[in-house]
């Protein structure tokens, strides 16, 4: 950081050499902290995609928590309740991390909330019927937990640490999820058809959480080489699917592909087309709910601004008038 | 710290994950005050009884080494292998040594 200000030829010499630094300790798999000198690329890449994760925790909210007063047992309440409770954390854990590379928890918002930042679109999806509650911790969690344990090994310090802590934490999400998919399943007519239609309409979003094919995407190399990333889009969607048939199997729903199959050659299921101009129509516009989600998001973090005052205020009087920390 | 901003000020968490275990440093988080730094931290990285003591520290009161004075400032330690036990042989047969 210090050396970017030198504006002579010096300290492009200086750059060379702590750039050779950083990509030695990469090649060493060793972790690159906050202070660490860092290429601006880097940095920009980092706080791009991890805020892009905060952000996605925190919109993810609203889909689930859109069921939560009309949970069908209590049992079934609390537990999707403590599910939004640590979707909340995640995004705290995240925002954190961000912050670590020298963004403004204020900043983040700001982008958020002015769409200058994305956040998973597989957000602005409603969520109709109780199975998508459902369906939405077996499968996109599960697709997120795939790409999240990948990311534990990602190379900045903090990003990996907070991977660590939401892994731990997702596969409850994950079970509870196919919990109540499995209920369904076992149910009657009308519940089997709601479980069938909530994974007709998830699937092939939940493929696309791992984004576009490694040819057509346009941050993966340098990420890949950085080692941000360590296994590509392809890869973990592959793995993503290998893994999740036979639990669909087991619940005797059908994967709306009819392509898909097994490869013995392969060692993999082969599956149909993606149907990408959604995907794009989805990232580059407000898909079904986008409008909604950034609405709702707006409005609650105006509306606690008086919250966030008076607690300020509190804590000013508590300490006798004097700083807070 | 960014008082015009209205953000509060940053925190870092440390946990006793158990009895007889050191605090280790867990996360940060905003609070405008230590009490409300506590029961933050509680609900945001105990939420699975991962802890049976919390201590919150104002972020900015924490003093750290640089990063870029990392070799001299550690330097002292490379060159004393004899502190070491390998440093030392011992004779063939002598045990519990």
């Amino acid at each position: 950081m210090v050396s970017r200000e030198l504006p002579n030829s010096q300290s492009e010499i200086d750059n060379k050499e702590l750039e050779q630094q950083f990509l030695d300790k990469i090649t060493e798999e060793i972790k690159i902290e906050p202070k660490d000198w860092m290429p601006d690329g880097y940095r920009k890449t980092l706080i791009r995609q991890i805020a892009q994760h905060a952000h996605s925790e925190i919109i993810g909210m609203q889909p689930e928590g859109n069921w939560i007063t009309r949970a069908p047992t209590l049992e079934r309440k609390i537990g999707l309740l403590a599910k939004v409770q640590d979707e909340c954390g995640h995004g705290m854990y995240l925002y954190c991390a961000a912050e670590t590379l020298g963004i403004t928890r204020e900043e983040l918002l700001n982008r958020l909330h002015e769409g200058r930042m994305k956040y998973s679109n597989i957000f602005n999806y409603p969520t109709l019927t109780w199975a998508d509650i459902g369906a939405i911790g077996w499968l996109v969690d599960g697709a997120a937990i795939v790409n999240q344990i990948s990311l534990c090994r990602t190379s900045y310090g903090p990003y990996a640490r907070a991977m660590v802590r939401i892994c731990k934490e997702e596969s409850f999400h994950q079970r509870q999820g196919y919990a109540m998919m499995v209920t369904l399943a076992k149910g009657t007519a009308n519940q089997v058809a709601m479980a069938q239609d909530a994974l007709n309409r998830w699937w092939w979003p939940s493929l696309m959480m791992f984004g576009p094919h490694d040819s057509e995407s346009s941050h993966s190399s340098q990420s890949m080489a950085w080692k941000v990333k360590r296994q590509s889009n392809d890869e973990l969607r592959q793995r993503f699917i290998d893994i999740t048939v036979p639990q669909a199997d087991h619940l005797e729903l059908t994967i709306p592909d009819p392509k898909l199959n097994w490869n013995e050659a392969r060692g993999h299921y082969d599956f149909g087309a993606i149907d990408w101009d959604e995907f794009w129509a989805a990232v580059n516009g407000p898909g079904l709910c986008g409008d909604k989600r950034m609405k709702t998001r707006v409005n609650a973090h105006e509306n606690g601004q008086w919250v966030r005052e008076a607690a300020r205020a509190y804590a000013r009087k508590r300490s006798g008038g004097h700083r807070t920390a | 710290m960014k008082a015009e901003s209205g953000q509060w000020p940053l925190w870092e968490v440390f946990v006793r994950s158990k009895q007889g275990l050191t605090h280790q440093h867990i996360g940060s988080l905003y609070a405008a005050d230590a009490p409300m730094a506590l029961g933050n931290a509680r609900d945001l990285y105990t939420r699975r009884q991962e802890g049976v003591s919390i201590w919150v520290v104002p972020s900015g009161e924490i003093t750290a080494s640089s990063p870029e004075d990392q070799g001299p400032f550690f330097e002292p330690a490379n060159d004393k292998v004899y502190r070491h036990p390998t440093f030392y042989p011992v004779p063939d047969g002598i045990e519990n040594l």
